[in-house]
């Protein structure tokens, strides 16, 4: 009768079962140490809000003394890394679309002559704000920036132009997302967390189903070979992801209001691409897997870095270069590069290939490596 | 100990020797050889994990042999798996038939699966046959054990395979359905159809053509079947009274008795020396005031003694090689 009645011998005996069955299934017991370990790795180190080294290019329209000296100073910066000098307004463009520039520094024709005479000349920052975290970050940075940057310049006969406010007025351009909504960066990305959430949990119990149920037995003994199981068992979700697309797709359209500016073309190949890389690797996990739940926490193994290191909730260049390598493995990384490129900064085919192709070689890897696991004997 | 009775004449359609597979360190098949002619329906009999499971799967392709060679339906059991696989229906123990589909999906996928021509018809007929016509749309999973068996054999036939690989297939089974089960593979086999199943049953085991033991492993008897009581040349009687579980006790004292098991309201006596089983009975029976009649030796009692026998054998044969582990 009484609810708190107990024996604590039989709560022994099922304590005891308990340890023994965590003990046995080895699997689950390593995610549960490994997840707190990589989420400390992750959040610990890897992540970083208040990014420094975001990659710049800055473009010289012309080449004094002190243009020279700034560039010198701007390398030296821990805020920005230049990765390259354009020449040309062209070259900057391109750069800053292609992603390999988050920002362009522009240092307008006749910058030295006008500050020399104190005529205030202007100094452009333009800043890729389709991640407006990163982009956040330097924008406020920039006029101590391009203090330090100055400083070595404005000694000895230029000491009158140290003075504050300085002698110079930036200004800045947020380029394809110019009010620097979240959405706009959020929005786009969230197809990419979607899409890998529910493309890697929906196949990666495609084989430990089969296996639980004991049907696999069955499947086994008849002919069927392991690449026609893993097409057959993976295109019926293709589908699952066209609708996700198209719900998300619409939702920025007419809820939030986002532009697709870029080519439909070099949209469906990153979508297609990135569709069946993500099938690829659920499946992998059911190779590896043995019951459903293993097949589950998986999943979420590979959940968590596509959030944390991909560029999508938190800046990518900001990250150490072994946290960025590791993204650069995942499917997610380089879609969410595809996807901002193509619908915020107008990009075609040709500009989005950069990262077309790696998405296409984790595919083949994922897709052999799920092949080559694949057991055609019960062994 | 084993013996070879099988039949010589014919075409031999499995054809297997030295089959082995070890699961670390369990032997769980040693050096099986298995010869079964066309148009045979070979039981396959032993106690529980005697290896009939992981013999049926290695013929069939779904293990890998750590040793031994052969040929099923002339198809090398090692290499050429996925011809064997196409032209063998295999049944499994468990029912490992979709259970969210129902009995025509489950037809019809494995009609796919084997790039069958014309598979709504050929779903029609295994439909037909197996008088499972109007319960076509119904869900497998919901299906009772008589049911499910005949779905999972109806679509292990649908590709009208050469060889059929049953495993403990009327397990769970009710009589008449089993009954049933059987006049079908009978008439299968009349068309030709080679079967090998392996069974508990004895009243299944002697509507065999020939019968293989397995226990541990190992075989340890592979005949005709209506040659076997002749073979192993066991004698029994059947002994009746009030108190048998005190007659069991004295008969196992007696020499000349070497099997004592209960069957129904009786209990039988088992040995292979005529003359000395049947003084030892008369013995303990007069003693007891029992009644006492010589039988003939079942299937079941010939089995019981076979294992019998290997029990104790394996039993110290493990403790030495537990024994030598350690060392």
């Amino acid at each position: 009768m009484n609810l708190f009645e107990l024996s604590w011998r039989r709560v022994k005996a099922i304590f005891l079962k308990e340890l023994v069955q965590m003990r046995r299934d080895r699997l689950t017991f390593a995610i549960m140490v490994m997840m707190p370990v990589m989420q400390l790795v992750l959040f610990g180190y890897a992540i970083n809000t208040d990014p420094r080294h975001l990659p710049a290019a800055v473009e010289l329209r012309e080449d004094g003394p002190m243009t020279r000296s700034f560039l010198a100073s701007l390398k030296a910066s821990s805020y920005v890394d230049i990765v390259a000098v354009a020449r040309n307004e062209e070259e900057g463009e391109r750069l800053l679309r292609s992603g390999k520039a988050s920002f362009l520094i522009v240092v307008p024709e006749g910058f030295e002559r006008r500050l020399v005479r104190q005529e205030r000349p202007q100094l452009l920052l333009a800043a890729d704000a389709s991640d407006p975290v990163a982009a956040g970050g330097v924008v406020s940075a920039v006029s101590e920036i391009a203090r330090r940057a100055f400083a070595p310049d404005f000694e000895g006969p230029l000491s009158y132009l140290s003075a504050s406010p300085a002698p110079y007025d930036i200004v800045v351009h947020r380029r394809y997302n110019p009010t620097g909504e979240t959405a706009v960066n959020i929005v786009p990305g969230l197809l990419g967390v979607i899409l890998t959430m529910t493309m890697v949990m929906i196949t990666s119990i495609a084989l430990t189903r089969e296996i639980e149920r004991g049907t696999m037995e069955m499947l086994l003994s008849t002919p069927v070979r392991p690449i026609e199981v893993m097409i057959g068992k993976t295109t019926p979700y293709v589908l699952v992801g066209a609708v996700q697309t198209i719900i998300v797709l619409c939702a920025a359209a007419f809820l939030f209001r986002i532009p697709f500016t870029g080519s439909w073309l070099a949209f469906l190949a990153g979508i297609s691409a990135f569709i069946a890389a993500n099938l690829m690797l659920g499946y992998l996990i059911s190779t590896v897997a043995r019951t459903q739940m293993q097949a589950m926490q998986l999943t979420f193994f590979v959940f968590l870095p596509s959030i944390l290191l991909s560029g999508f909730m938190f800046p990518f260049r900001a990250m150490p270069a072994w946290a960025q390598a590791l993204g650069e493995a995942l499917p997610i990384t380089h879609f969410l590069r595809v996807i901002r490129e193509v619908m915020l900064k107008e990009a075609g085919l040709a500009d989005v290939w950069g990262d077309l192709w790696p998405l296409l070689i984790i595919l083949v890897a994922l897709a052999s490596l799920a092949l080559a696991r694949f057991r055609r004997t019960l062994d | 100990m084993t013996l070879n009775g099988g039949s010589k004449n014919g075409e031999l359609v499995i054809d297997v020797r030295g089959l082995t597979k070890r699961f670390g360190d369990l032997v769980a098949v040693d050096d099986l050889e298995l010869k079964v002619p066309r148009g045979a329906i070979y039981g396959f009999l032993g106690p529980n994990g005697s290896g009939k499971t992981t013999s049926i799967r290695m013929v069939c392709g779904l293990l890998k042999p750590d040793a031994g060679e052969g040929r099923v339906l002339g198809y090398d059991v090692l290499s050429q798996s996925s011809e064997i696989k196409e032209r063998v229906g295999y049944m499994t123990q468990k029912f490992s038939l979709y259970e969210d589909l129902s009995i025509r999906e489950n037809l019809e996928f494995i009609a796919r699966i084997y790039e069958l021509g014309d598979a709504d018809g050929r779903v029609d007929r295994a439909l037909e046959n197996l008088g499972l016509v109007e319960r076509q749309t119904q869900i497998s999973g919901k299906l009772s054990g008589g049911w499910k068996q005949r779905l999972a054999l109806a679509c292990c036939m649908i590709h009208e395979p050469d060889l059929l690989l049953l495993d403990e297939p009327t397990a769970g089974v009710d009589p008449k359905a089993r009954r049933d089960f059987w006049d079908r593979i009978r008439r299968f086999a009349a068309e030709g159809v080679t079967t090998l199943v392996s069974t508990h049953y004895m009243d299944e085991a002697v509507q065999c053509d020939s019968i293989a033991y397995i226990a541990y492993g190992k075989k340890l008897l592979d005949a005709r079947t209506a040659d076997i009581p002749a073979m192993i040349g066991l004698h029994a009687w059947s002994i009746e009274g009030p108190d048998l579980a005190r007659a069991a006790d004295l008969l196992e004292q007696e020499p000349g008795v070497e099997l004592v098991a209960r069957f129904g309201t009786a209990i039988h006596a088992c040995g292979k020396d005529r003359a000395a089983l049947a003084a030892a009975v008369q013995r303990v029976s007069a003693r007891e005031s029992l009644h006492a009649e010589e039988v003939e030796a079942g299937f079941e009692e010939i089995f019981i003694q076979l294992t019998a026998g290997r029990e104790n054998e394996q039993f110290t044969a493990g403790q030495a090689t537990a024994g030598k582990a350690r060392a």
